[in-house]
């Protein structure tokens, strides 16, 4: 099965990483999903909520301030000025 | 005679104490180095990515921004020192500064005016002390830097590059700081900050794997608006987590080489008072021997 690579990096440290299945963010134009396949992007995230569907456990959500993301062949790189993760974080990956 | 001992004993009792701060305080700082040295890698994620993006959007779009446009003319540079709070770290400040006074001449001697700012004390009292005036000085926790300093930073920095010369804005920025190598060599080294130049550091993608063609949302300079001002702060806070990593490596050296002395400065005093006091009782023993011939003849 076809999944994304997330990785979401905060300015002073490494926040997630893992594989997922969706990753809805809200960009200054709106909100936005990725799926597996998207074509490569760069846009700028607005303050609010990401929310991210790992392959095996369940969504969670994480809170950004501001920063941006690039989506390349599957591989998401969330760029965060400052991230703050909601509890219940599936465990694996830090 | 008696007081030649007394001296020595004195000597050796404080160099022995000064021995242990040494000691101390090189312990502090070795304990200090690697949480300093994991604090400049884990803010690599976050210059990489960023660093990646911000060449795909510079080489890809034919998008104009004054960050990355070189100016007509050099009319003023701003030179950002990055020195340390405390001393007691060897030639680390010295040559930081020593560093940033050449590139001021050198900058003088293309004709440029210099605007200074200083990040740490002995920066500050190095330029208060020559009666040098500074733009702006941030003291305080040099040897671990925060996030925000670095925010406030490049704050400071861009407004100053938005301005026009007439209202005291520069159109270059420059950065002394003292890179970190590895825990025997750290570099006193000069970037240039502004205009950008777009360096790739510690990529792990190979030079001719082509980046993807990115959509761009919203428009690309809107991006390039976003991206630009986060990747001078990563740059400077880089500079500023290695300069705090240098400054641990240096103290803890200096502070080795000060314990080192100090022992050896133990063994010397306690070799002259063996050999005063052995002075003196041979002294008072033939004073004795020559007393009791007195009497007896």
């Amino acid at each position: 099965m076809v999944e994304l690579q997330v990785e979401i990096v905060a300015a002073d440290h490494f926040v997630w990483s893992g594989a997922a299945k969706l990753v809805k963010g809200r960009t200054s134009n709106g909100e936005i999903g990725i799926l597996p396949g998207h074509v490569p992007m760069l846009a700028v995230l607005a303050a609010g909520d990401l929310e991210i569907v790992p392959v095996s456990g369940s969504r969670f959500s994480v809170q950004v301030d501001g920063g941006f993301f690039s989506v390349d062949a599957d591989r998401v790189v969330i760029v965060a000025d400052n991230a703050v993760m909601a509890d219940s974080v599936p465990a694996g990956t830090r | 005679m008696g007081a030649q001992i007394r001296v020595y004993r004195q000597k050796i009792a404080s160099t022995t104490s000064m021995g242990k701060i040494f000691k101390a305080m090189e312990l502090i700082a070795s304990s200090r180095i690697g949480k300093a040295r994991a604090r400049v890698s884990a803010s690599l994620p976050y210059a990489n990515a960023i660093t990646r993006a911000v060449t795909a959007v510079a080489s890809q779009s034919e998008v104009e921004h004054p960050l990355t446009t070189e100016p007509e003319s050099i009319r003023r540079a701003a030179v950002l020192v990055m020195t340390s709070d405390r001393g007691l770290a060897g030639s680390y400040s010295a040559s930081v500064l020593k560093q940033a006074e050449h590139l001021v001449e050198l900058l003088h001697s293309e004709g440029k005016d210099v605007k200074t700012y200083l990040v740490g004390r002995k920066a500050q009292a190095y330029f208060d002390f020559r009666g040098r005036d500074y733009a702006k000085v941030w003291t305080g926790g040099t040897d671990a830097p925060e996030f925000a300093t670095a925010r406030e930073l490049r704050e400071v920095l861009l407004k100053d590059f938005a301005d026009e010369f007439e209202a005291g804005g520069v159109d270059e920025i420059h950065v002394v700081f003292t890179q970190f190598k590895s825990m025997v060599v750290q570099e006193p080294t000069v970037i240039r900050l502004l205009p950008l130049e777009v360096v790739e550091e510690e990529s792990e993608t190979p030079a001719d794997e082509l980046l993807p063609l990115y959509e761009y949302e919203p428009e690309p300079e809107q991006v390039l608006d976003a991206l630009l001002p986060r990747y001078i702060e990563s740059r400077i806070f880089n500079a500023m987590l290695q300069a705090a990593a240098s400054e641990l490596a240096a103290r803890q050296r200096a502070m080795k080489s000060a314990g080192d002395n100090a022992k050896d400065l133990i063994k010397k005093y306690t070799r002259l008072r063996n050999n005063a006091r052995q002075a003196e009782v041979t002294q008072e023993l033939s004073e004795i021997v020559a007393g009791a011939d007195a009497l007896n003849g």
